[in-house]
């Protein structure tokens, strides 16, 4: 799963597709619009290196942490991140006997502005649908192994909430700062289909 | 319940504080819903509130009259949902997808 689904994503593409030239026909959108707006939003957003600042701010300042697990939309617009947005943002936290992991089983709703584009497999009828149902074994295909006893919580996200990891700081990390501590941070880290 | 929302749910009233046990609702509409088809005629229990949103169902098919509800975090067993697993899902739903569950019924 891990590579994606490539025959899902070619009919998604080939939908996308015709719904753009649909709308180009009638006249609502022009693709040179359709450009500027793709172009202005990921200028906005666009890296997954967002959501690991707000990880390696949490893991070094407890005070920010508890905020961003009360508030998570809150706290990350004190970074400046999600500023405009009317999404709510709840981080969810890992620690070592438990685990959480973000899917969205009716679409594919993600936090766009903290992570950047989402990887194919996330949108794939076959991460979606079986997440929810057997997350070890998918995260074990991920390469994630966990042990038995840890507990499993998966957060179906929707259109109104958006859901952000907050992933279990590693043993070691101790005398790291927090730009070593956000490299150590990865995309799949934060939707939870890899630790850190 | 003498009133009832445009789709024939309850309205909704801020009703499930943190903790109550609630079934969801067994539709199956013709239209959008955002309450996904595994999680329906399902138990779980309330997180919490997430806050106020036009209920979907209603503002996708872009009527102007979709009422603002509650929506909460509820958390259901894989078990419940599945038959089987020892995880936990949790869904964003709006109120009128809920209705109380009691302990009696159990």
């Amino acid at each position: 799963m891990t590579s994606g689904d490539h025959h899902t994503d070619a009919t998604i593409a080939r939908r996308v597709r015709r719904l753009e030239t649909l709308l180009e026909e009638k006249g609502l959108i022009t693709g040179e619009r359709l450009d500027e707006a793709i172009d202005a939003f990921l200028a906005e957003s666009s890296s997954p290196a967002n959501g690991a600042r707000v990880v390696a701010r949490a893991w070094t300042d407890d005070a920010y942490r508890a905020r961003l697990l009360a508030d998570g939309t809150a706290a990350v617009r004190e970074l400046g991140y999600m500023e405009g947005s009317f999404q709510r943002l709840r981080v969810v936290e890992n620690t070592a006997s438990r685990h959480n992991v973000v899917v969205c089983t009716l679409c594919s709703c993600y936090p766009l502005r903290l992570l950047g584009p989402s990887p194919s497999w996330y949108k794939s009828e076959a991460y979606r649908s079986r997440v929810v149902r057997e997350p070890r074994e998918v995260l074990r295909e991920f390469g994630l192994e966990l042990p038995a006893g840890t507990e499993i919580t998966v957060w179906d996200s929707s259109a109104e909430t958006r859901y952000l990891v907050l992933p279990h700081r590693p043993e070691g990390s101790e005398g790291l700062g927090e730009e070593e501590l956000a490299a150590l941070v990865t995309r799949n880290a934060l939707i939870g289909t890899a630790a850190v | 319940m003498t009133d009832a929302s445009p789709d024939g749910f309850p309205p909704g009233t801020d009703r499930f504080p943190p903790g109550t046990r609630v079934r969801t609702y067994r539709h199956d509409p013709p239209h959008h819903t955002r309450l996904p088809r595994y999680a329906r005629g399902k138990r779980g229990v309330v997180v919490e509130p997430e806050g106020p949103d036009e209920l979907a169902d209603v503002s996708a098919q872009g009527r102007g009259d979709a009422p603002v509800e509650q929506i909460y975090a509820v958390r259901f067993e894989a078990r419940d949902l599945w038959g089987e697993g020892d995880h936990h899902v949790v869904l964003d739903l709006w109120e009128s997808y809920l209705e109380e569950d009691p302990d009696d019924e159990r």
